[in-house]
């Protein structure tokens, strides 16, 4: 084999951004995630007051972005903008110029147009989110793009294990089902080995991408091996990513038989999440879905006041907000 | 069965450079003067006869290159690259010869396409042009083209580059009836229903930026496939850019069977990896997909053992709107004429991985030797096809530079060392920067 040592492996690293986004969890640090949780904990108090408006992002626009169909990450983020006093405007793609051919840069520069402060865009396609805050000033937050990124996702759910068992640091966390086809298990092993969670990915061998281990987990296809875990967290079987003929798997009757998360497979008292949409009865038992054991429902109010942190912190920690605060009290 | 514009052969003499031409055993300051585009004299104070003279000291002399793997996009898709471009880029790579994919609209599998082409490239074509032509008609892997008449009608060799010949079946026919062109078949080796849904490399890093992966096994078993087709029917091949290591392998053993096997290799794959694909930047796209490390220690041990005996650039010219757009929707492909030289002397040849001579053999008397062409030599009687290089000379790789119509470079915003500063090819002064 060739000394190649002497070489720049890397020629093209990623450039600083001028501007802050939030478009993958590997770009945060273990600080930037406790200033996160802590931020989203103190909105958490605030929702419990009678007047659950905030003024603090007054003036501000965030701009919803969703290319492809969402309920609760598009309604959170909305609602999040909103208890802030931040103005909104969602977009969806279906029945707008992109079903005419748009391209993404036109439509990002047509909406960059407004001066949003902050673009949230879903994407079917990896790095739509970077492309998006090349070609606009704001400030951009990847809510999901193709099977890359989720990270206020894995934010949210930080969040839910934070307040379920009061710490992070060595929880052992069995991600299971479609790796292979999963932002959220993207987000959530980076997530969760940066925060000290030990996690353990199960699910079919041809579920679990060749190489998902370097990003500091274990893989492993029985799945009995959930019942070590203090949580199970359960991916969605994304039927609507399967290629027709890839045979994945033989039918999801048989997945549910070897991989489904039933009562049995679970000890009592046991964690369970879900990102959602479920398919009950594929990868979750309803009963296992609707027991008190599961942080379901946690999760999407965590969505909330993650969302709110995010935004808050945007609009508020970065240089450009600084500076904007500066030349505000000089006025 | 290459063609070019015509034009005044020139004379001039080269004075104090140092000329490296290994096939030719040489490697010292030398003038070299060409009467008529013709190579007269070599020595140490030749006669300059009245030519022009080309002040070479400090620079370096050698063959002129020849890149076996360009994509000219004529016909079809002149938007993105055209005759006069390309070999206006190819000039300013230091090439005096290049060949063209026949992966076009419509696909150069009929005597009539390839006709045109031919008569266009006499107009249009700065530097000489080779064409290949489709292996099968339409490159939709059913029927054979007319190989013997495409052969008369000066195609260079035959491919359905872009696409696998599939069926083991046509393509074994393929290479038993192409035996009466006396012209090689180039094939690209990607077996789709492995590759399918693949936008990079599958690995460590496919894994977790989630795109679909494209292994290496997919490049590889068709690799072994052909190299097994050829020994059977004792028929030689050349196989197009490859990226993988056990292809690297497959053709080091066929080489130990006396399997007649060429191959060739790209600068990205030899000075990337697929941590690149990490900036998402889509002029990181291209098929093959940019390997491992250890893919690519397999490659650079390969030139320099000369398992693989050529370095195509495998220029891929695609339109900035094509490209401007998320990973997983841009075509795959960058271009490379402009960029090669600077791109292997920056990371292979400066930090002493691969010799100079080595990296000059392969960009030029390598892939000459390969599809049976003429090969560039510095030698009293050859046609002048040189290039004089600084190796001094950095250089910022940017859009505004290139000749080429396309800016998809996998380089841009880059310093390189090393830069063509004139390119002589058939005894015409082609490029002086």
């Amino acid at each position: 084999m060739a000394e190649i040592k002497v070489m720049r492996e890397d020629l093209r690293p990623p450039k600083t951004p001028r501007r802050r986004h939030l478009v993958s969890v590997a770009d945060l640090t273990r600080d930037d995630v406790e200033r996160l949780l802590a931020t989203a904990r103190s909105f958490e108090r605030s929702l419990e007051r009678e007047l659950k408006k905030l003024p603090t992002l007054r003036g501000r626009l965030v701009l919803n972005l969703f290319f492809e169909s969402s309920t609760r990450t598009s309604s959170s983020f909305e609602l999040a903008a909103k208890r802030l006093s931040a103005d909104t405007m969602s977009f969806k793609a279906s029945g707008s110029s992109v079903d005419k051919g748009e391209s993404l840069k036109d439509t990002a520069i047509t909406l960059g147009a407004y001066d949003p402060d902050v673009i949230v865009i879903r994407h079917a396609e990896i790095g739509a989110p970077q492309l998006v805050a090349r070609w606009t000033n704001a400030h951009v937050v990847n809510a999901g793009d193709g099977k890359h990124q989720h990270p206020t996702q894995a934010l949210l759910d930080l969040y839910t294990l934070h307040e379920e068992f009061g710490r992070i640091d060595g929880l052992h966390v069995a991600i299971v089902g479609d790796v292979l086809h999963s932002r959220v298990a993207r987000s959530n092993i980076q997530a969760l080995a940066l925060m000290g969670a030990r996690v353990t990915l199960v699910g079919p061998p041809s579920l679990i991408p060749r190489g998902i281990e370097a990003l500091g987990c274990e893989t492993t296809t029985e799945i009995d091996a959930i019942k070590a875990a203090d949580v199970v967290y359960v991916l969605r079987m994304q039927k609507e990513r399967m290629l027709e003929g890839a045979n994945y798997v033989p039918s999801l009757r048989e997945y549910t038989a070897r991989w489904g998360v039933t009562p049995d497979r679970l000890r009592p008292g046991q964690k369970v999440m879900h990102p959602g949409p479920m398919n009950r009865g594929v990868e979750i038992d309803p009963v296992v879905a609707d027991a008190a054991d599961a942080l379901i429902e946690t999760q999407v109010r965590a969505g909330l006041v993650t969302r709110m942190a995010v935004l808050y912190d945007l609009l508020t920690h970065g240089p450009v907000a600084v500076q904007a605060a500066a030349m505000h009290e000089v006025a | 069965m290459l063609f070019a514009k015509n034009g005044p052969k020139e004379s001039l003499v080269v004075t104090g450079a140092r000329v490296v031409d290994r096939a030719q055993g040489i490697d010292a300051q030398l003038d070299v003067r060409v009467d008529d585009g013709v190579i007269a004299q070599l020595g140490t104070a030749v006669d300059r006869n009245g030519h022009r003279v080309i002040d070479g000291s400090g620079l370096v002399l050698a063959p002129a290159f020849v890149d076996p793997h360009v994509h000219l996009r004529v016909p079809g898709r002149e938007d993105e690259e055209t005759l006069a471009s390309g070999t206006a880029a190819a000039a300013a790579g230091g090439y005096c010869a290049i060949l063209a994919m026949p992966n076009t609209d419509p696909v150069v599998d009929a005597a009539a396409v390839l006709g045109a082409l031919v008569e266009d490239a006499k107009r249009e074509a700065l530097i000489p042009v080779g064409f290949l032509a489709a292996i099968t008609k339409g490159q939709r892997g059913a029927e054979l083209t007319e190989m013997a008449e495409l052969a008369d009608s000066g195609a260079v060799g035959f491919s359905d580059d872009g696409q696998p010949v599939v069926a083991p079946g046509l393509m074994r026919r393929a290479l038993q009836y192409g035996a009466v062109t006396g012209r090689k078949l180039a094939l690209h080796c990607e077996e789709p229903t492995l590759s399918h849904g693949g936008h990079m490399h599958e690995g460590a890093v496919s894994a977790e930026l989630g795109f679909g992966g494209y292994p290496s096994i997919a490049e590889s078993v068709m690799v072994e496939r052909d190299l097994a087709l050829a020994a059977y029917e004792e028929r030689p091949l050349h196989l197009l850019h490859l990226s993988a290591r056990e292809s690297v392998a497959a053709v080091r053993a066929a080489h130990e069977r006396g399997i007649e096997a060429t191959a060739e290799v790209t600068p990205h794959h030899l000075c990337l990896t697929d941590e690149a694909v990490r900036s998402l930047d889509s002029n990181l796209k291209m098929n093959p997909p940019l390997r491992s490390r250890e893919d690519r220690a397999a490659l650079i041990d390969a030139l320099r053992d000369g398992t693989i005996s050529s370095i195509a650039t495998d220029h891929a010219p695609h339109a900035r709107h094509e490209k401007e757009v998320p990973f997983e929707a841009a075509p795959f492909g960058v271009t490379g004429l402009e960029t090669a030289f600077a791109a292997l002397y920056t990371h292979l040849v400066e930090p002493g991985v691969v010799p100079l001579e080595t990296i000059l053999e392969r960009m030029s008397t390598g892939p000459a030797r390969a599809y049976g062409l003429d090969e560039p030599r510095i030698a009293v009687g050859a046609p002048a096809n040189l290039v004089l290089l600084d190796l001094n000379a950095t250089w910022r790789v940017e859009e505004s530079g290139f000749r080429s119509r396309s800016k998809n470079s996998w380089l841009l915003g880059e310093r390189l060392r090393g830069r063509v500063v004139a390119t002589v090819a058939e005894g015409r002064t082609v490029f002086e920067a």
